[in-house]
């Protein structure tokens, strides 16, 4: 033993430990350090830049009446975006209503019972995939085809939802199915241990597990649906009006500042941006509840 | 070739009878020709080297294999002479006679309370529930640790009383075997002890079969035991499980017949 440590303590040299800055490898770490640190605040300038655009631009008309009035005539002046504000939450609303349960049905079909032919599996999560990659104008126009188009209903908030569900469906079953598959194997054999049927471990035990995940796909989706304009322009529309049934043609927000930002009208282009901003906001609150929701998890 | 019965002892009351059983996954076959009577209201425990079938033949008792595609069963399995295997059978019931406890704990994440409330809920039951989850803890011999927050989660609870609240949730649905697939494996010492003192008390009421890795294990708690011994073959997987012996626990500790048996039981290999 003690013959074999002497041996091995010759046969290193006692070379110096203390660090040689100049030395090409720690050169090199500091220089890519460096590099990488630049990329992160050139990747950072255009979100500061939009956050403080959007703040400085519509920060002056943030008051009441926004809230509260109707956009003026062209020419007038002040007014509010308040049927805007409204339809986005009527027109969103609509499309989780629509999406929510079709994606989490979906992802417990994929999840819990697509195991007798994986093949099917495989050809939805795939199709899922795709869907979540097709643009968004895309969705828009494959339901003003469907519900809006001479011929059919026209014009309305339903069709609006029902477009920006078809945006909203791949984020949520993508998340839900992840979610459900992190809920361990062991706690479903318990529950069938006890004699429960396979849809009573999946609604009692399986679901409520996964559901802090699950809502944070959902709030990323509806985050992500607010924003959009190109499928609403031609099945929302736009009103200037408030909220007059599901039926009727919707003002929202990311249409109204499509609509106002290049109107040659002072009153449209502030309330444009002041409703940038409030996109904006309604965005920032909905990830900040998507964080809160994840810090929840069960497993 | 091994008989039915264990050898010693006499038995009066058979609940699970395995004859003639192979069990294969797809194309392999796992288990070959396992035949053994499960005796009421007695400890059974299955020992064996691991990959010998042990904890396959347990699961086939209350038809958990079912969830695995590609299992298939051949021979006959059955519960007070019914067979568990009769197509008109539902799985769904048989687990609710027959309970199931797992290696590692896996309660619930839902309170101590519907953790143990959640079975009997779900089959209907309409008695007084909290009077159930009270014996049903009580049993598990975990009440008094567990009385004064029985509306914190399942998880608050330490790896040996998660486990006894596994047991006491099995319990609670009144089931008549309780099968448990090393259910000590992720306990500590003292845990672990509580854990058999619980099986000795709850073997009055319930017929328990215990597959356990744990030689010293078998002997403190098992009536019964039986020896599953794997051999190598041609066939696909490069090895079978077989029932090599099954006896009172002192026979086969102290007096096996086969000599695989006494080599294992003595630590010479496995």
């Amino acid at each position: 033993m003690t013959a074999h440590s002497e041996a091995s303590a010759h046969s290193f040299d006692a070379k110096s430990l203390k660090a040689n800055r100049s030395s090409s490898r720690n050169l090199f770490n500091i220089v890519m350090t460096g590099l990488a640190g630049l990329c992160i605040l050139l990747a950072l300038i255009p979100l500061v830049l939009v956050l403080f655009y959007v703040f400085a631009n519509g920060f002056n008309r943030l008051d009441l009446d926004l809230f509260t009035q109707l956009p003026p005539p062209p020419g007038g002046t002040g007014g509010g975006i308040a049927n805007a504000i409204g339809g986005t939450v009527i027109v969103v609303a609509i499309s989780t209503i629509i999406s929510v349960p079709i994606g989490v049905l979906c992802a417990i079909w994929l999840s819990e019972f697509g195991g007798d032919d994986t093949s099917i599996d495989e050809y939805v999560r795939f199709g899922v995939n795709i869907l979540a990659g097709v643009p968004s104008i895309i969705a828009g126009v494959f339901i003003y085809g469907i519900m809006v188009r001479p011929g059919r209903p026209g014009y309305s908030a339903l069709a609006g939802g029902v477009a920006l569900a078809v945006l909203m469906l791949p984020t949520i079953i993508r998340t839900a199915d992840e979610a459900l598959k992190i809920v361990p194997q062991e706690i479903r054999w318990a529950a069938l241990g006890v004699g429960a049927s396979k849809y009573q471990t999946v609604l009692k035990v399986v679901l409520p597990a996964a559901i802090p995940a699950i809502l944070t796909g959902v709030t990323l989706a509806i985050a992500r649906a607010a924003g959009e304009t190109a499928p609403l322009i031609f099945t929302a529309l736009f009103s200037p009006f408030r909220f007059n049934g599901i039926t009727q043609p919707i003002a929202t927000l990311a249409v109204l500042v499509y609509n106002f930002a290049t109107l040659p009208f002072k009153a449209q282009q502030e309330l444009a941006w002041a409703a940038s901003l409030i996109l904006v906001l309604m965005v920032l609150l909905t990830s900040i509840i998507a964080r809160f929701a994840t810090r929840q998890k069960t497993y | 070739m091994v008989d039915t019965m264990p050898k010693s002892g006499t038995m009066t009351d058979v609940v699970l009878r395995a004859k003639e059983c192979d069990i294969y996954y797809g194309s392999y076959k796992a288990v070959r020709d396992v035949s053994i009577d499960i005796p009421r209201n007695k400890i059974t425990a299955f020992i064996g080297p691991s990959g010998c079938g042990k904890s396959t033949v347990l699961r086939c008792f209350n038809r958990l294999n079912d969830l695995i595609e590609s299992f298939s069963l051949k021979g006959k399995m059955t519960y007070h002479g019914q067979d568990l295997y009769a197509p008109d059978v539902d799985p769904v019931e048989v687990r609710r006679r027959i309970g199931m406890v797992f290696q590692k704990p896996n309660p619930f994440p839902k309170t101590i309370y519907d953790n143990i409330a959640y079975g009997p809920r779900i089959s209907g039951y309409k008695g007084d529930m909290d009077e159930l989850v009270e014996t049903s803890l009580r049993r598990a011999v975990l009440w008094d640790e567990v009385k004064d927050k029985l509306q914190e989660s399942g998880f608050s609870l330490s790896g040996g009383q998660q486990q006894r609240l596994c047991i006491a949730r099995t319990i609670a649905v009144q089931p008549e075997v309780v099968l448990m697939d090393e259910p000590c494996a992720a306990l500590d010492p003292i845990s672990t002890l509580k854990v058999e003192e619980l099986m000795k008390e709850l073997v009055q009421n319930y017929t328990i079969i215990i597959v356990t890795h744990n030689m010293q294990q078998a002997t403190r708690v098992a009536d019964y035991t039986a020896f599953y011994n794997a051999q190598v073959t041609e066939e696909a997987g490069g090895k079978v499980g077989y029932l090599a012996e099954f006896d009172s626990t002192e026979k086969i500790f102290n007096d096996p017949e086969q000599e695989s048996t006494r080599d294992y039981v003595t630590g010479r290999f496995g």
